[in-house]
């Protein structure tokens, strides 16, 4: 069987095809769609760790020496909420999502390009919005906009963050719709639901989330902005309200948005596990079913974040039970990837180092949520480092080792360019020990006892936090080395070929960078995802021999 | 646009065939509707709680709505929904005046609910029924035991002003699209072979008219005997 190359290797792609600011500013090319984000998300990314750095700096010493309790709980707000809304929703979904899903099903450009451009729009007046209220001196609330604190008592700018995340909520629901759609409309001739990529799946299923649970905390926000401005008090006791139905239905969506913010980290995962071991992905299937009943599941498990809310015994008691069922399609994924490196043969470039990383913090991320989803842990080690330790090795162990992953093993595709191999082997081992020192003395800490939002603490738990602090330091170095090693590789790096890793997969049969149009004809594919067998899953429609075996 | 025989064509060049775009249009539309109905969710799930825990007052709140009104503004949008039904009609048949005439009627029947509701609205702040500072609230039930807390009955109009007021913005939206739909088709922009958004605003505008059936029992008629 020929394997008949999608391309012709030609001096025009998607990067010098237009100049000029307007070219990039009015594109709906979803390829430079990607790249905006990129950018602006990378942004947002390091103003939100220099409120990190600040935070770590502050408890290097027990007493609070840098910044008064006020300022402290403004920091800690606004770190999370532009993590959470700006950066680790968001990014993963609209960068690589947005750059690949075409390519990989075989479709020329999502379904609604115009739709795509305007959600970075909107997600740029949502973001400029969180970042007017920081400059006008911040909010304290917590990410978590509790009621009736953001309601009624704190006198910060609460309204101008949340109407920010309001609209930032739309961009994200023009996304996932658009995914949703280009998936099931705009399939490439063969490109059967179980022929796509892992990829493709887990973004399938983050869109499933990102459409029923996004209205919820958006009409919840509403709610928490009527109450502040119009005096609509439906939280408010005074008038029979209930301040705990916003944890609910905030929960009801923030809950899910964890897997908003994973799930495309998963799907990259597989991409990198089968590419850098060159084999197909053990249990392919269950893959698949595993990241919809994530997707489903994680809609059924609010309630864990509310055992010392007053809910009801049995209530706490069904969400542990249904909080533990999320482990097992996690386990499966887990074991499944690792089951790829079996027989693989293995190479330990970049995104393979992100990707055992990856393994390896999830595995510590996964275990301490199902014992946080038990009720009598939670109950003791609630609101302690423990929390702050165990979501950041989830939101930030698993999302960020697979957008960092992600990054290194589709730069070339999507520039052009090689990056530096040594300098980016260092960063990723840097970031790896550097992430643990940081967070793992959180969960000593929790355990103890530490609570969160706190700016001071008693004197025997400063060892823990210098370390913490210290590893800080170097996953900040870890985060600064890329930004430079990749601006460098758009200027000197080593031309890209087609296929730099040996991968299978559409995206690996065009051009490096693609085409505007991606592919020259719509292939037509033959073969199921990581065929590493045949080499290649496409072939173009005019070998019709081939064509014929769809 | 232009097609290869100088025809023109309204095929987006990202799509293969006009089923695929019209399909994928479609969905699109289904899909963004699913948002809306998670979005007014929030607040139905905000009136079932506080309806269960506070019926009495909600019952004697509710008394004060006008269900002759009410009656009218359902029967209006369902008309409109008629009116959608037969712009959408005309479209796929391409009959043009028709479809203006169609789309008009619908724009029309909008106004009128909307008239009909700000003329309710105005009726509330007289009474001093809508919540702030001036918030007076009687209990007008006859023969019953006590009368209702008026800081409870004061959560039903937070809800009624946020529900209705919520579906209000959107039937002003739909109209704002109606007038859009009007404007193109009156320059011939649909044709028999391509109307996409014709059918695509009615989706919206049933929508919208479905969240009124179920805002209408819930707020009007619910406790009333
Ligand atoms: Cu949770």
């Amino acid at each position: 069987m020929s394997s008949a190359a999608l391309h012709t290797q030609s001096d025009t792609n998607y990067l010098n095809d237009g100049f000029g600011i307007r070219s990039w500013l009015l594109t709906t090319d979803h390829k430079r769609i990607a790249i905006l984000y990129l950018i602006t998300n990378t942004l947002f990314f390091f103003m939100g760790s220099v409120m990190a750095a600040l935070i770590r700096i502050e408890l290097l010493t027990p007493e609070g020496d840098l910044v008064q309790p006020d300022m402290y709980n403004r920091l800690f707000t606004m770190h999370g909420v532009i993590m959470v809304f700006l950066f680790l929703i968001p990014t993963i979904p609209a960068v690589f999502g947005n750059f690949l899903i075409p390519i990989m099903i075989g479709a020329k450009d999502l379904a609604f390009p115009r739709l795509n451009l305007g959600s970075w729009y909107v997600f740029n007046v949502g973001a400029a919005l969180i970042f007017y209220s920081i400059f006008k001196g911040g909010l304290d609330t917590g990410w978590t906009f509790y009621v009736p604190f953001s309601s009624t008592y704190s006198a910060t700018n609460v309204m101008t963050a949340a109407v920010g995340i309001f609209i930032a909520g739309f961009a994200s629901i023009m996304t996932g719709l658009n995914f949703l759609v280009t998936i099931h409309r705009m399939r490439a001739p063969g490109m059967t639901w179980f022929r796509m990529p892992l990829f493709v799946w887990a973004h399938y299923a983050t869109s499933i989330i990102i459409l029923l649970g996004t209205p919820v905390v958006a009409v919840t926000i509403l709610m928490v902005g009527a109450e502040r401005v119009l005096h609509l008090g439906i939280f408010d006791p005074a008038y029979g309200g209930d301040p705990i139905l916003f944890q609910h239905l905030f929960w009801f969506y923030s809950h899910p948005a964890v897997y908003i913010m994973v799930l495309p980290a998963m799907g990259i995962q597989s991409e990198l596990v089968a590419g850098m071991c060159r084999n197909r992905v053990f249990g392919y299937r269950a893959v698949c079913y595993a990241s919809v009943a994530i997707a489903v599941l994680g809609f059924l498990v609010w309630g864990h974040h509310m055992y010392t809310t007053g809910q009801s015994p049995y209530a706490g008691t069904i969400f542990s039970f249904l909080t533990m069922l999320v482990a097992v399609p996690s386990a499966v994924k887990t074991f499944n990837w690792t089951a790829t490196l079996y027989r693989g043969s293995i190479s330990w470039e970049t995104p393979m180092i992100y990707a055992a990383a990856f393994i390896g913090l999830f595995i510590i991320g996964g275990t301490t949520g199902v014992m946080l989803g038990t009720l009598g842990i939670d109950v003791h080690v609630h609101d302690t480092y423990f929390v702050v330790a165990h979501f950041h090795y989830v939101m930030v162990g698993v999302t960020m080792m697979g957008f960092m992953g992600g990054l290194h093993y589709w730069w070339p595709k999507i520039t052009g360019r090689m990056y530096d191999a040594f300098w980016s082997k260092i960063s990723a081992l840097l970031i790896f020990v550097g992430f643990n020192l940081t967070f793992f003395p959180q969960f000593l800490l929790g355990y103890m006892g530490m609570p969160r939002r706190y700016h001071a603490y008693p004197e025997q738990w400063q060892t823990l936090n210098v370390l913490s602090t210290a590893g800080a330091s170097v996953l900040g170095i870890g985060f600064v080395l890329p930004a430079i090693y990749f601006l460098w590789s758009l200027k000197k790096g080593k031309k890209a070929e087609a296929n730099p890793w040996g991968a299978v997969g559409l995206e690996w049969e065009i051009s490096s960078p693609p085409i505007s149009h991606n592919f020259e004809e719509t292939p037509v594919v033959i073969n199921e995802a990581y065929d590493y067998q045949a080499g290649h899953v496409g072939v173009i429609p005019s070998t019709e021999k081939e064509a014929d075996l769809v | 646009m232009s097609d290869s025989t100088g025809a023109t064509t309204r095929l987006a060049h990202w799509y293969r065939s006009y089923e695929e775009q019209t399909e994928s249009v479609t969905l699109g539309i289904w899909l963004f509707l699913v948002t809306e109905v998670m979005f007014f969710g929030g607040l139905f799930m905000a009136y079932t709680l506080y309806r269960s825990l506070n019926p009495e007052a909600f019952a004697a709140a509710s008394h004060h709505l006008s269900i002759f009104l009410g009656t009218v503004n359902t029967a209006v949008l369902i008309g409109s929904s008629f009116t959608v039904v037969m712009a959408v009609w005309s479209a796929e048949r391409g009959k043009q005046k028709s479809l203006v005439f169609w789309l008009g009627a619908t724009i029309v029947l909008g106004l009128a609910f909307l008239g009909i509701k700000a003329n309710e609205y105005a009726h509330k702040w007289h009474e001093g029924l809508v919540p702030g500072p001036d918030f007076v609230f009687h209990d007008t039930r006859e023969g019953v035991h006590a009368a209702a807390d008026p800081n409870r009955a004061r959560m039903f109009f937070h809800l009624y002003f946020g529900m209705t007021g919520l579906h209000a913005l959107h039937m002003i939206i739909g109209i704002g699209v109606f007038l859009t739909l009007m404007v193109n088709a009156i320059r011939g922009k649909y044709t028999r072979q391509w109307h996409d958004p014709i059918p695509v605003a009615g989706l919206y505008w049933h929508f919208v008219d479905l969240v009124w059936i179920f805002l209408f029992p819930l707020l009007y008629l619910i406790g009333r005997h």
